[in-house]
């Protein structure tokens, strides 16, 4: 399983080109890649915090990377899975950067977008990854 | 025994560090562990939803500790 699986919290940018080279494989007929970005937005009106200028992502990392790893065994059970990437960024992600990208190569396109959704919907509910909004003055918990 | 408890993202904030070490009788539970957090630390307010982890693992709060467990409290999570 581990060789078909490549997780990653890094505090460098995401290079999505090689996260597709990185599942690009001759039994492949379909790559899924689905990219989380940061989305311009404005501050909660009255609050004079101006627009959004980054996400600051923070994470238990030891306990991140497992459950991620778990969440890529899931997938690899329930489809066919050729090859997997799933990468986090940590610390600052500018608007319009990338701060997850993951991949799915599969035999069939199907299973790429049903097992490229399932990663990035768990992954949201379990991994323990925190972000904090920075606005132009001000900055913020999400969630909090 | 002693338990180091992890701490992350407004809850760390708010504690101004990332690491409580509490002492806890033996045969603790986690909800017994929370407790005593909340009784120490009155200033780090608890969001709805927050979990509990022993060892990398979402824990219930009935599950008892051992010496060496890594506890950490996890506030909502945002990841993504």
């Amino acid at each position: 399983m581990e060789e078909r699986v490549d997780i990653a919290l890094q505090r460098e940018p995401l290079d999505t080109n090689a996260a597709v080279a990185r599942v690009t494989v001759a039994e492949a007929g379909g790559i899924a890649l689905f990219l989380g970005t940061t989305r311009a937005q404005r501050a909660e009106t009255g609050k004079g915090d101006g627009d959004l200028v980054a996400l600051e992502y923070h994470a238990y990392e030891e306990m991140a990377h497992k459950q991620i790893a778990k969440l890529a065994s899931e997938a690899v059970k329930r489809w066919p899975v050729c090859q997997l990437v799933v990468w986090h960024r940590l610390g600052e992600v500018k608007v319009g950067e990338p701060s997850v990208v993951i991949a799915v190569s599969t035999p069939h396109r199907g299973d790429a977008f049903d097992a490229c959704e399932f990663l990035i919907d768990e992954l949201k509910k379990i991994a323990p990854i925190w972000k904090k909004e920075l606005y132009q003055r001000g900055d913020r918990w999400q969630g909090a | 025994m002693t338990i180091q408890v992890r701490l992350f993202a407004i809850m760390a904030q708010q504690a101004r560090t990332g690491m409580l070490t509490l002492e806890v009788p033996e045969g603790a539970t986690l909800a017994s562990l929370r407790a005593e957090l909340q009784r120490r630390h009155p200033k780090v307010a608890w969001p709805a939803g927050t979990m509990l982890a022993v060892n990398q693992e979402y824990a219930q709060e009935s599950a008892l500790l051992y010496p060496g467990d890594e506890v950490a409290v996890i506030p909502p999570v945002s990841g993504g």
